[in-house]
């Protein structure tokens, strides 16, 4: 052991109590944990709604409602050309009219195979990127000038409310993650206090030998910042086997819904540097305690 | 002689109370050997308290070192402490440091290496006759064992000023005589002792040294407060 380090390690044992020796690692490990799920949540959820806007802002699809089907088939074809032509088109496909059936069946019964029952024919519209809304008012009046049997349904329309919800949900991950934070600098008060209080006859010493408040406050955030190093770590963890964990089921669900909530290399940098700064948080917070404490004492 | 230490008008006051202290002067001489002795509850461990800084006086002049002690800023009092040496009443060593390592703490506090630590730490455990209880903890020292720690404690930074505190109230006769002899040896060194003790027979051991009498939280003769002239030391 070096000279420095065996200095170092005489004077760290000022203070007494070992690591993982309290319940604030353990105090901390938990908020960590929750706070990393937390924030997992939000920046999954965000990227759900990014990705849900940019999918449900280009796509749209067409209608046709015509009870004659040879009308429908004719007017579905001419449909088709004018949109594969038309400006702010990407691509346009007809659905199978037999996945269409297919779909309706579990609601109308073999009706839906009978051929009586009218099935409007389902063009799927992909807009190229740009001002999508003006490119649907722009197809509006392009089919309606061709049929008025034509309608045309943005996908945002009937998505935007649950895209609505997951960001509201995102925001509230969010606000949990900063209450966390607020009450991790509270434990660390309240634990920098306690340490104090139950050293205050050692810090006496310390003083009266001629210990600044700095030395004397850095034995405590030391002591602290390592506490809550083996707490992050701990805490960081566990939240990384459940996210992985439940990252795995979303994909066993199958719902590209479900799917769409993803972490992108720049979430998972930011889970990382949650421990850190929680480890940075209870440092500094547990020296500007002590140092405020101190500062009482002559 | 320099003046290491004078007090004017000092009166101390904890709270709504009456004074502890009241209008208590004098001065004390760089490398005089003090004693300052009083009835129990006179004022003697407050008088010291103000000499080691852990106390400001309510009222007064207090110049330590020629500087005016009373308006100084708090984060100038370090480096004044760190010229006092203190050997407390109640001895204060850290109960979770081995006597080794609360010896060495002046030392480890002033930003000594700890290759610079060993040799002094290790001679003061000999000099107190703790050779091979280095590693004990206070716990399982006796009275005068932790005491004889303390008082190496205070010493061992060679301290400008030593203050003590009925250091030789937990030790027997023959630990009190070599205790005395350590501090007539520091004494000799340059430090100036101010030690507060009822115990006259030892006040008696030490020739030349000077005594103040507390009673009732004033110097008993502020006129004539030393008994004694001050005796030359190196010189001065």
């Amino acid at each position: 052991m070096s000279a420095r380090s065996s200095s170092n390690a005489a004077r760290n044992r000022l203070l007494p109590g070992g690591r993982l020796a309290g319940p604030m690692p353990w105090i901390i490990a938990i908020m960590m944990f929750l706070t990393i799920l937390s924030a997992a949540a939000g920046l999954g959820l965000g990227s759900a709604v990014r990705s849900m806007s940019a999918d449900l802002a280009g796509r749209a699809s067409v209608q046709v409602v015509e009870a004659d089907a040879e009308v429908r088939e004719a007017l579905a074809t001419r449909v088709l050309q004018a949109l594969r032509g038309a400006q702010g088109v990407r691509s346009a496909d007809r659905v199978d009219p037999q996945q269409l059936t297919d779909q309706l069946r579990p609601w109308l019964g073999e009706d839906a195979t009978s051929g009586d029952l009218p099935i409007p024919a389902l063009i799927d519209v992909t807009l190229s990127p740009g001002d999508a809304s003006a490119s649907v008012d722009r197809l509006r009046r392009l089919l309606h000038g061709l049929s008025p049997k034509l309608r045309i349904e943005p996908h945002a329309a009937f998505l935007l409310p649950l895209a609505g919800l997951l960001s509201a949900l995102g925001w509230l991950a969010g606000g949990v993650v900063f209450l966390m934070a607020l009450a991790t600098g509270a434990v660390v008060v309240l634990a920098a206090r306690g340490a104090h209080d139950s050293h205050r006859a050692t810090i006496d010493v310390l003083h009266l030998m001629g210990s600044t408040d700095v030395q004397i406050a850095r034995l405590f955030q030391r002591r602290i910042g390592l506490d809550a190093l083996m707490g992050s770590a701990l805490g960081f963890a566990f939240a990384i086997f459940v996210i992985l964990l439940i990252g795995l089921r979303l994909t066993a669900t199958g719902s590209e819904l479900i799917s769409a909530i993803d972490l992108s290399p720049t979430g998972w940098a930011m889970l990382t540097a949650i421990p850190i700064a929680g480890v940075l948080l209870a440092t500094l917070t547990a020296r500007w305690t002590v140092l405020r404490a101190l500062s009482r004492a002559l | 002689m320099t003046a290491i230490v004078q007090f004017e008008n000092v009166g101390l006051r904890y709270g709504l109370d009456s004074e502890t202290l009241s209008d208590v002067s004098f001065s004390l001489a760089n490398g005089g050997f003090y004693f300052l002795t009083g009835a129990s509850g006179a004022g003697k461990t407050s008088l010291l308290k103000l000499l080691y800084l852990a106390q400001r006086p309510s009222r007064g002049v207090i110049r330590l070192f020629g500087e005016d002690v009373v308006t100084l800023p708090r984060g100038r009092l370090p480096g004044f402490r760190r010229r006092i040496g203190v050997v407390f009443q109640d001895f204060r060593l850290v109960p979770h440091l081995s006597a080794y390592d609360n010896i060495a703490l002046p030392l480890r506090v002033a930003g000594m290496e700890e290759s610079e630590i060993d040799a002094p730490v290790s001679e003061m455990l000999n000099w107190v006759g703790l050779g091979d209880r280095g590693q004990a903890r206070p716990a399982t020292l006796s009275g005068g064992e932790q005491q004889r720690v303390a008082i190496a404690r205070a010493v061992i930074g060679r301290p400008e000023i030593l203050v003590a505190d009925e250091p030789t109230g937990n030790v027997d006769a023959d630990m009190a005589r070599r205790l005395m002899t350590l501090f007539e040896a520091l004494n000799r060194l340059g430090t100036t002792i101010v030690v507060a003790t009822h115990d006259l027979p030892l006040m008696q051991q030490v020739s030349g040294a000077q005594m103040m009498r507390l009673d009732k939280g004033r110097l008993a003769d502020p006129t004539g407060a030393l008994r004694y002239p001050p005796r030359a030391q190196g010189g001065e």
